[in-house]
């Protein structure tokens, strides 16, 4: 018997054509009615049939929470594990099957808080995977305590006179861990989703894409203020490469980079189209997709969606086999008879 | 052996066996010169056990007792089971090495010491209050002064090496001196020194006349009156070489991936004394072996628990503290049935404990270190070489039965190394995956479906059904799981059955475990001794090696060795229950004591050491010569 790799890739098979409905599960899916999960659930079972996956070939990895629970109700591959370690279970995953599609599914407590290795060394590893992640800053499964992006002073169960700490910046934490896509989008806009996710899904390499979910149960209204349908004119700037950013009615406001290195939003007719910045997201440093992650110190400020960086760099598992063939190349395919003998040997009788 | 370099001697002295110690500075290069004392050793055909130790800490300040990093050899004309308990003879570079160790040394036992080394100073720093060369002290001993780093520096001035750069070859000269006295060859060092340095050729030439010189300086110095000889052991024939733990090791989980046809995964963080296995692993790329060097502990059994569900062996490796964080992961692996070998190399405890130091503190935390009823097997290597074998089994439990599987092994396993018998690769057993293709089940409507919980009568092992595999699309997670469906259930009588299920399948394994074999001479004829030694694990070695010499003063005493620690062999109960007293040696406060007296109410007996050191033979040897004196008195006086 020969050492094989599990693999049953199908290659250059075409794949079938799908509709939602063969992407779903038959489990009844039971977030709280209202929840912004359903359209999420949604966006990604409407954009798999476009994708040209077949659904053996995807897998959904989760850790734990209620946006854990989003592999149950796919009908792919899928594995529910433990709070904060789907990064880790689906770099193993990856690493080993490169022919497969391996989402992860998680939440701001997940990814962030008890997770946050995983996430930053799958990321800086830029492991072959399209990691989502649900921010509705706070713990829902749980029943409301403040989460890692909860703002400063946020008043929950657990901080009766306001939560003491500083929050993450999501993408901010991405892109400082060699992310090499990053991008956000909201639970709001099917079609803004399934753009974002679809960049994500055709990025090589790691994808992280921080999506605003509200939680209308335990923090109602969240990104109201910049996700509303009356708002997001005014308070969401849309990121598109090569083109200056700019937001508001006819594009009125633009983000200018200032002789002090700062960003800040001014008005288009008073700065002038040629003073806006123009937006790179393959810029191979990262120091403007980190200050465009900073732009809005809250979902109460303008605040940047889509895609911030989608650099290019090998992924993970292909520098893995593609070391495993130099190897090869060089000392031939592995033999175990001649493993034991490699050190020194000696014969009795 | 035939060597240009062995001119005949005045006198040549046969022997049986001998253990000797080498001891210096952590940097002074006491385990190449062990290794090195090794290999010759197993060349010349002698069989050999070796105990490597050292320091915690990279480089502890030189010339303290913290920094003394010693290697210690067994080798003899018979075969041994055992390192030694104490050194005949003892090398020592410096104060410090002869303070650490000489207590070990048995009376009348020879001392080389590096005399340079022992000035005012550094006699001072080892914490002696007058020179022990001087005041006496050593008088029970044969001492031999030697001025081992002048004779080097003097051997390596024609190719102008400075005195401070020659100094360091001083072990070499050691060794030298030792080979000769043991008529060790010097062209296997010489060699190894060439390939070794092959970029650092000033090296290898100050090495090679260090070591010329301290051969020389045996054959002319006269100090010593005799030099000695031991005969090659007659060995079962066959090929040999000679391993550590770790390697064989890393070479069984290699071999178990390939009898069962699965490419294999490591995902591990470096801890001592595991992270060989890693390095081993790492080397072996060519097998299509893929090894990540995770973040942290938790993410290598992560990651190498979603490998498995992929259809790769995930295997993780590490040590106590390592095996703490890695306790929730094991417990998801146990929920989702994949198969997955978690290599606990055991050190001293609790915490960081003592990291270099040996302990097999871990089994009951193996047994039971999870939350809930999560039963996991567990196989435990008896000898370097065993773990081999046992890497092979703790693959075929895994992946027959979908289950994590433990492998303990320990530091004194993993560092110590002994010949072994190569087995022949056409006979290593088989290991069928057994991937699910198709569906297993109809639904009501006559759809074929795919139950993931829908298991083998025989086994009770649930089909293992690969991303890539179409129709077969499911999801299994850490929540209790409906019988057969695989569908989230809370359902009350459903966990209950689950549980139930998940311990009958562990339990069953008893099934392919050969019986306890028991070595009780007297059983065949009627006459079964009335003590039995149960052990497990690394105390292998002291505890045959004591019941061989009881034997020999005539003691009867019966010997059983288990590597299933979970589930036991199916006769284990049957065999306990022959005997009146039950000895249980181990490293650790009596933890296999524990489990026996709770699966079969018998009485045994712990005999227990936590010094983060293998038992002595003698300390065995004494244990079974206690408890045998009241029996051996009450059989006299009924007679």
């Amino acid at each position: 018997m020969t050492t094989t790799d599990a693999t049953t890739a199908t290659g250059d098979t075409p794949v079938a054509l799908t509709t939602r409905k063969d992407w779903a599960s038959d489990q009844e899916v039971r977030w709280c009615p209202g929840c912004g999960d359903y359209s999420i659930l949604a966006a990604v079972q409407l954009l798999l049939p476009e994708l040209g996956v077949a659904r053996e070939n995807t897998v959904f990895v989760s850790g734990i929470g209620c946006a854990a629970r989003f592999p149950y109700y796919m009908s792919t591959y899928g594995m529910h594990s433990i709070h904060g370690r789907a990064p880790a279970i689906a770099t193993g995953l990856a690493i080993s099957r490169p022919d497969l599609d391996v989402w992860v599914v998680s939440g701001d407590g997940d990814a962030l808080s008890i997770g946050g290795n995983h996430l930053i060394h799958a990321l800086r590893r830029n492991v072959d995977i399209t990691i989502l992640m649900f921010n509705n800053q706070i713990y829902g499964l749980t029943k409301g305590q403040y989460s890692p992006t909860s703002e400063h002073g946020k008043v929950t169960k657990s901080t009766p006179f306001g939560s003491l700490d500083t929050p993450f910046n999501p993408l901010s934490v991405a892109i400082g861990a060699e992310a090499s896509f990053v991008a956000r989008t909201h639970d709001m806009d099917r079609k803004h989703m399934m753009a974002t996710l679809r960049r994500a899904h055709d990025h090589k390499g790691a994808a992280f894409v921080e999506i605003l979910q509200n939680c209308n149960v335990f923090n109602d209204g969240a990104f109201e203020a910049i996700t509303g349908k009356a708002n997001r004119e005014q308070m969401l700037v849309p990121l598109e490469h090569g083109e200056p950013i700019r937001f508001g009615p006819d594009g009125s406001k633009g983000v200018v980079l200032g002789a002090d290195a700062q960003l800040r939003i001014e008005d288009v007719d008073a700065a002038g189209v040629d003073a806006l910045l123009v937006h790179d997201e393959q810029r191979s440093d990262p120091s403007l997709a980190f200050m465009l992650s900073r732009l809005a110190r809250g979902p109460f400020e303008p605040t940047p969606i889509g895609v911030f960086r989608a650099v290019e760099r090998p992924a993970y598992g292909q520098l893995v086999d593609e070391q495993i063939a130099q190897v090869r190349e060089r000392k031939g395919p592995g033999d175990l008879e001649a493993l034991l003998r490699s050190a020194t040997t000696w014969t009795v009788g | 052996m035939s060597s240009t370099m062995n001119p005949p001697r005045d006198s040549v002295s046969s022997i049986g066996s001998l253990v000797v110690r080498f001891a210096g500075d952590s940097g002074d290069g006491m385990q190449v010169t062990g290794d090195q004392f090794t290999a010759a050793s197993a060349l010349f055909g002698n069989d050999l056990a070796t105990f490597p130790s050292y320091p915690a800490e990279i480089r502890a300040p030189a010339g303290t007792l913290a920094g003394v990093s010693a290697f210690q050899v067994h080798i003899a004309d018979h075969d041994i089971l055992t390192p030694g308990d104490a050194p005949t003879v003892l090398i020592a570079m410096n104060p410090a090495a002869l303070r650490a160790n000489v207590e070990d040394v048995v009376t009348g036992g020879s001392i080389i010491v590096n005399s340079d080394a022992f000035d005012e100073r550094a006699v001072a720093k080892a914490g002696y209050v007058s020179d022990p060369l001087r005041d006496g002290s050593l008088a029970q001993f044969r001492v031999y002064e030697v001025p081992m780093t002048t004779l080097t520096v003097e051997a390596c001035k024609p190719i102008g090496a400075k005195p401070r750069d020659a100094e360091r070859s001083k072990n070499f000269f050691a060794l030298g001196l030792v080979s000769w006295l043991y008529h060790h060859a010097l062209e296997p060092t010489i060699e190894f020194v060439e390939r070794r340095y092959a970029a650092r050729p000033l090296v290898v030439q100050a090495n090679t006349l260090a070591l010329r010189a301290g051969w020389n300086f045996g054959e002319t110095a006269e100090l010593f009156e005799s030099s000695y000889e031991i005969p090659p052991t007659t060995l079962e024939p066959g090929t040999y070489t000679n391993v550590t733990g770790n390697t064989a090791l890393a070479w069984g989980l290699i071999a178990g991936a390939h009898q069962a046809g699965l490419s294999l995964f490591l995902g591990s963080y470096p801890i001592t004394p595991a992270s060989d296995i890693l390095h081993e692993l790492a080397k072996q790329k060519h097998f299509g072996i893929r090894t990540l060097q995770a973040e942290d502990e938790i993410a290598g059994v992560g990651a190498a628990l979603g490998a498995s569900f992929g259809g790769a062996l995930g295997v993780t490796t590490t040590s106590g503290p390592g095996i703490d964080l890695k306790s929730e992961t094991i417990g998801l692996a146990v929920s989702l049935e994949l198969p997955l070998v978690i290599v606990d190399v055991q050190r001293g405890g609790p915490s960081t404990g003592l990291p270099t130091k040996t302990e097999q503190g871990d089994l009951l935390h193996a047994m039971y270190g999870r939350h809930g009823e999560a039963p996991v097997p567990i196989v435990a290597a008896s000898t370097p070489s065993h773990c081999f074998a046992a890497a092979i089994e703790a693959v075929r439990i895994a992946v027959t039965y979908r289950t994590p599987v433990y492998l303990l092994s320990d530091g004194y396993l993993a560092n110590g190394a002994e010949p072994w018998r190569l087995p022949d690769v056409a006979t290593l057993p088989t290991i069928d995956p057994a991937f699910r293709r198709e569906p297993n089940h109809t639904a009501p409507d006559g759809t074929p479906e795919f139950w993931p919980y829908l298991r083998d009568d025989e086994t009770l092992a649930r089909p293992w059904a690969i991303p890539g595999t179409p129709g077969l699309e499911h999801r299994i997670g850490g929540i209790e799981k409906q019988d057969g469906s695989g569908d989230v259930s809370y359902d009350p009588g459903n966990h209950a059955l689950m549980v139930r299920l998940r311990a009958e399948r562990i339990a069953g394994i008893a099934r392919t475990i050969p019986p306890l074999e028991l070595d009780d001479p007297g059983a065949a004829t009627g006459s079964r001794a009335r003590l039995l030694v149960l052990g497990w694990g690394s105390t292998y070695g002291a505890i045959a090696a004591a019941v061989r010499r009881s034997r020999a003063r005539g003691l009867e005493v019966a010997r059983a060795h288990l590597v299933h620690l979970n589930p036991f062999p199916s006769n284990l109960g049957e065999v306990l229950a022959e005997y009146d007293t039950v000895l249980v040696p181990e490293t650790n406060l009596g933890q296999l004591v524990k489990l026996v007296r709770a699966a079969f109410l018998v009485d045994a007996i712990g005999l227990n050491k936590v010094e983060g050191r293998p038992f002595r033979v003698s300390e065995v040897e004494q244990a079974i010569v206690d408890l045998l004196a009241p029996l051996t008195a009450s059989k006299e006086a009924i007679a």
